[in-house]
């Protein structure tokens, strides 16, 4: 069957429930699935993040000291350090008056990959071109 | 026939989004498909044995032992499950346990898949 392309959509903020994180250990785990799959397929998510979802993925996060729990701001790191494609909705994130740089990077960590900043039109390719879309 | 996953996350209790997906499920298998459910979130604390029914209350044992004798795949994801205190020596029989690389698994072979949003 190959790849099988996901569309990851968050569309809630972080720390008010639990999905909206659970997207994000769900997208992570692609990197595992291979050991449930046939020889050459895989899945590969995009992890994209919409509306309200923009809310609770800047950088500068304090959750462990706070709450005594992971922050989404790790969890993003790790997206990151796995190679996934993280996309955040420019104008959402214009709407709430967040600006791009406060979004986390893993540069520290020698991840490649960095969070992409893009016009909804670009989550709409996204969602388009999976073959599955989970509203998270 | 095609191949159906559910992904399941609403609690068992408070709403009725977790007896719909139950429903569904039964009438999808109904019909000839393969169904398979994953429970993440507090759907996980429905995989508890012995639960008691009142009718102030929704209850789900009944319904995923008919769902898994008719062949549905039901599996709760455990970070989740024993976050919320229910060991494995608790759960319903016939419930898997596994990690969300399972749910991604069945996505890969589904036809249709459906993601039922918790709180």
């Amino acid at each position: 069957m190959g790849d099988v392309k996901l569309a990851m959509i968050v569309q809630k903020p972080q720390y008010k429930g639990e999905t909206s994180r659970l997207a994000i250990t769900h997208a992570i785990s692609y990197q595992t699935v291979e050991i449930l799959l046939e020889d050459g397929d895989t899945v590969t998510p995009k992890l994209c993040f919409v509306g309200e979802g923009v809310l609770g993925i800047q950088k500068g996060q304090n959750a462990m000291e706070l709450y005594g729990i992971t922050s989404t701001e790790s969890h993003m790191k790790n997206t990151l350090l796995v190679d996934l494609d993280v996309l955040v909705c420019k104008e959402d994130l214009d709407r709430y008056g967040i600006p791009e740089d406060a979004m986390p990077d893993a540069d520290e960590m020698g991840a490649d990959k960095k969070i992409q900043v893009v016009p909804y039109a670009e989550i709409q390719k996204a969602m388009e071109e999976a073959k599955h879309v989970l509203f998270f | 026939m095609g191949i159906l996953t559910i992904g399941c996350y609403p609690g068992l209790v408070g709403n009725m989004s977790y007896d719909f997906c139950l429903k569904l499920a039964d009438a999808a298998v109904g019909k000839g498909h393969k169904v398979n459910i994953w429970f993440s979130g507090n759907a996980t604390g429905s995989i508890k044995s012995h639960q008691k029914h009142l009718k102030d209350y929704s209850t789900g044992e009944k319904h995923l032992q008919a769902l898994i004798a008719k062949g549905v795949e039901i599996c709760t994801c455990e970070a989740c499950t024993v976050a919320r205190g229910i060991q494995k020596t608790e759960g319903i029989e016939g419930v898997q346990w596994n990690a969300m690389h399972w749910y991604l698994a069945k996505v890969h072979a589904s036809d249709r898949v459906l993601l039922i949003g918790g709180e």
